[in-house]
């Protein structure tokens, strides 16, 4: 009896590891794949899938002959006992021995090309090309009909990496301090309209921003923000204020009141009690609040493109657009997505633990 | 360190406050335009720069950062330089008016504002009456992101929160449960524009003919197990779902990490007294688990709706919102900055707003029995 259980919670064991197993290899496959398309020389990217670089048996082009001028390519062909339309040669006869006997080309070549199914190993010709590629930006000169010099410039995504910092650091910290500063006020200080300004901070957390491209857009074409760092982490600042402010309002509004209160009798004033006081007190809800917000501006695609749109392009526009336009780039498109992911996935890993504390926290967010 | 400040406050005589008074008034005018001048100069700096662009980076995170800290000190300083009544007064919107300021231009004042322009013409042009709104009801390219939101909405929801409950009970079980939780949450820190990448890898059709290898992944297992390849992301309304797929992928990871702590905090003497009395482990978990995290798993459900009801990137980087995948956002994005035409983005944003409604409506509930100690 008590060894039935004891193999019955083995099997338990067993089968949780194994599902758990089957799904992480499930997740992981979709990364492996433009993790390992990314490092493979271009054309092989076209050619074949990524998983060919791993052994496995393929057609190898063993040999090649030519046909005899005496026989009618029209007719009927016979080759080592196997007879056969030229359109059927052209899309390649197998043979009982694994053989695959294939046309090249039209029916003048007269060429056959001799397949064989061996096993190929390793593939050893991984290499760094598509991320200098796509970071350095090739550029492109060429002559259009009328003579010009035309100059196309490549995707220089190292640009964009620089733009997307540009982005996400300082659209982090503003709102950041500005939020700190309101939940202070709100948690500390007394002032008419205190309880209905809160109430509508409340409200916001889930109003889509959609609601907000149109009118703000307008407003920063007449002033002139448009395509600016500066209008975009205005915009960054006031889509996040709203869940910071709740978040640190409840993260401030819990620290013990004595503190504060023998602050004030020292004679400190607010603002000192603030930085010197309150700020370090919060420093945990500042950082599960920071990574939060870093990891959704660099991720940010939408207000990015209505607001900085062409110019100073972030990298989730500049991958959109090699994804989506071109199309054709395949190689260019996995480096790329890689280098983009390679920030958040650093902060995202190394610093999890706080990240969870603020997801759990702001799980209201819309 | 703290008793340094109170000679702001301190009450001088009256005759040497109102000596020093021109001179104060000069230097909190001084100083405020000062603070301006500089930052206006760091604006036009980066507007015109020519130097390289991690120069000029730098300059922007610098002079953004530092500015926005440099204009709370100065308002706290002039605000300390009035006179006590007032400064006390004034005091706390130093602290709330810029957050204040900002949600209401970026967020609160907008909802009016696109309220009155789903009433517009094309352009702002002239008032259009229910037009946009007889649109956004009635057109069937409207009605198709309508369905296709509701797929997002259901299946989306549904597998997020399934898987993400199942890995979250079964990793609990497990001793290797940080690792299999790293993995399946790591897709949550991946932009949608990059997880688009990585889908195509996955669907990408080649088309069939001589000596074509397909390099998608999908496509590659069918024709391995004889099937003829499909392009998936064209086959309506198929493509929905291999579209929500990615959502999934991506979404799974959150839903598990709340989870998680939520049966974390199940009592285990609940269980155990339930395993005693000889209810299965799936009874266990439906009866006793799942009853227990219910305000959980509400919040999780509620959060990824959300999500899915918005869901933009996905689409605008797979399809488009071609062959029958549009979604309202991208009809939103389509209407505003392809076709230019305002009123019709306005109301499908109006539109969006009330879909979330109730969620709004739900947390002010919350909120104000919670508010007690407000």
């Amino acid at each position: 009896m008590a060894k039935s259980a004891k193999t019955q919670k083995r099997s338990q064991q067993f089968w949780t590891n194994f599902i758990l197993i089957v799904i992480c290899i499930l997740w992981l496959v979709p990364i492996m794949g433009i993790l390992i398309t990314s490092f493979r020389p271009s054309q092989d990217v076209f050619n074949s899938g990524w998983w060919t670089i791993f052994p496995h048996r393929e057609q190898v082009e063993v040999d090649r002959f030519k046909l005899d001028e005496s026989v009618d390519v029209d007719g009927p062909i016979t080759i080592e006992g196997k007879t056969a339309t030229f359109d059927e040669w052209r899309t390649g006869i197998q043979f009982e021995d694994g053989r695959m006997i294939q046309w090249y080309g039209n029916k003048r070549t007269r060429e056959l090309i001799v397949y064989d199914k061996q096993w190929v190993g390793f593939a050893t010709d991984l290499t760094l090309k598509n991320y200098s590629d796509v970071l350095g930006g090739k550029t492109i000169t060429y002559k259009d009909g009328q003579g010009n010099t035309i100059t196309r410039y490549g995707n220089n995504l190292g640009g964009a990496f620089l733009n997307s910092l540009a982005v996400a650091i300082p659209g982090t910290i503003i709102p950041i301090l500005i939020a700190a500063f309101a939940a202070y006020g709100f948690a500390w200080l007394n002032f008419p309209g205190r309880n209905i300004l809160f109430t509508i901070i409340v409200a916001l957390l889930v109003v889509p921003l959609q609601i907000a491209l149109v009118p703000i857009l307008q407003d920063y074409v007449k002033m002139g923000l448009n395509g600016t760092f500066l209008g975009i982490w205005l915009a960054h600042a006031g889509f996040g204020l709203p869940l910071a402010t709740y978040l640190l309002f409840n993260y401030i509004s819990t620290l013990p009141r004595e503190i504060l209160e023998s602050a004030f009798i020292d004679g400190a004033s607010n603002f000192t009690i603030f930085t010197k006081l309150i700020l370090p007190l919060s420093v945990p809800a500042l950082a599960s609040f920071a990574i939060f917000q870093f990891l959704w501006l660099w991720n940010d695609y939408l207000v990015a493109l209505v607001f900085l749109g062409e110019k100073n392009k972030t990298v989730t526009i500049a991958v959109a657009e090699l994804v989506g336009e071109k199309g054709q780039d395949w190689h260019l498109m996995t480096s790329a997505a890689f280098i983009s992911m390679i920030l958040p996935l650093i902060v995202f890993l190394s610093l999890q633990r706080y990240f969870v504390r603020g997801l759990m926290a702001g799980s209201v967010k819309g | 360190m703290l008793k340094t400040h109170n000679t702001d406050n301190e009450p001088g005589g009256i005759i040497s406050w109102f000596s020093s008074t021109l001179g104060q008034i000069l230097i909190s005018l001084f100083v405020p335009i000062v603070t301006f001048l500089v930052l206006w100069q760091g604006y036009l700096f980066l507007q015109r720069a020519q130097a390289p662009q991690i120069v000029q980076v730098i300059v922007a995170i610098i002079w953004g950062v530092g500015g926005v800290a440099l204009l709370y000190v100065v308002a706290n300083w002039l605000v300390l330089k009035l006179p006590k009544p007032w400064s006390s007064r004034l005091q706390p919107f130093v602290f709330v008016g810029p957050a204040i300021a900002i949600m209401g231009w970026f967020l609160a004042v907008p909802v009016f504002r696109s309220l009155i322009g789903s009433f517009r013409n094309r352009l702002g042009g002239g008032w259009a009456g229910l037009d946009n709104y007889i649109f956004a009801f009635t057109n069937p390219r409207m009605l198709e992101t309508f369905r296709n939101n509701l797929l997002w909405m259901v299946f989306g929801t549904f597998f997020s929160v399934a898987f993400g409950l199942l890995i979250a009970v079964l990793a609990d079980r497990s001793r290797a449960e940080v690792i299999y939780k790293s993995i399946i949450f790591t897709p949550y820190a991946l932009s949608f524009v990059g997880a688009g990448v990585i889908w195509k890898f996955i669907y990408t059709y080649k088309g069939i003919g001589l000596n074509i290898q397909e390099i998608g992944l999908l496509n590659a297992i069918v024709t391995g197990l004889g099937g003829t390849p499909q392009p998936w992301l064209n086959i309506t309304p198929w493509n929905n779902f291999f579209l929500i797929v990615i959502m999934i992928w991506l979404q799974t990871g959150y839903a598990m990490v709340i989870l998680s702590s939520a049966i974390k905090g199940v009592p285990a003497e609940l269980l155990e007294a339930a395993r005693i009395d000889g209810a299965s482990e799936v009874r266990a978990f439906f009866k006793i688990t799942v009853p227990y995290i219910r305000g959980t798993i509400i919040t999780v459900v509620t959060t990824i709706v959300i999500f899915s009801l918005k869901t933009f990137d996905i689409v605008r980087v797979m399809t488009g919102g071609n062959n029958g995948t549009n979604v309202i956002a991208n009809e939103f994005y389509l209407q505003s900055f392809t076709y230019t035409h305002q009123g019709r983005a306005s109301a499908i944003a109006i539109v969006l707003l009330v879909l979330v409604t109730p969620v709004i409506i739900y947390n002010l509930r919350q909120f104000n029995k919670e508010r007690k100690g407000f």
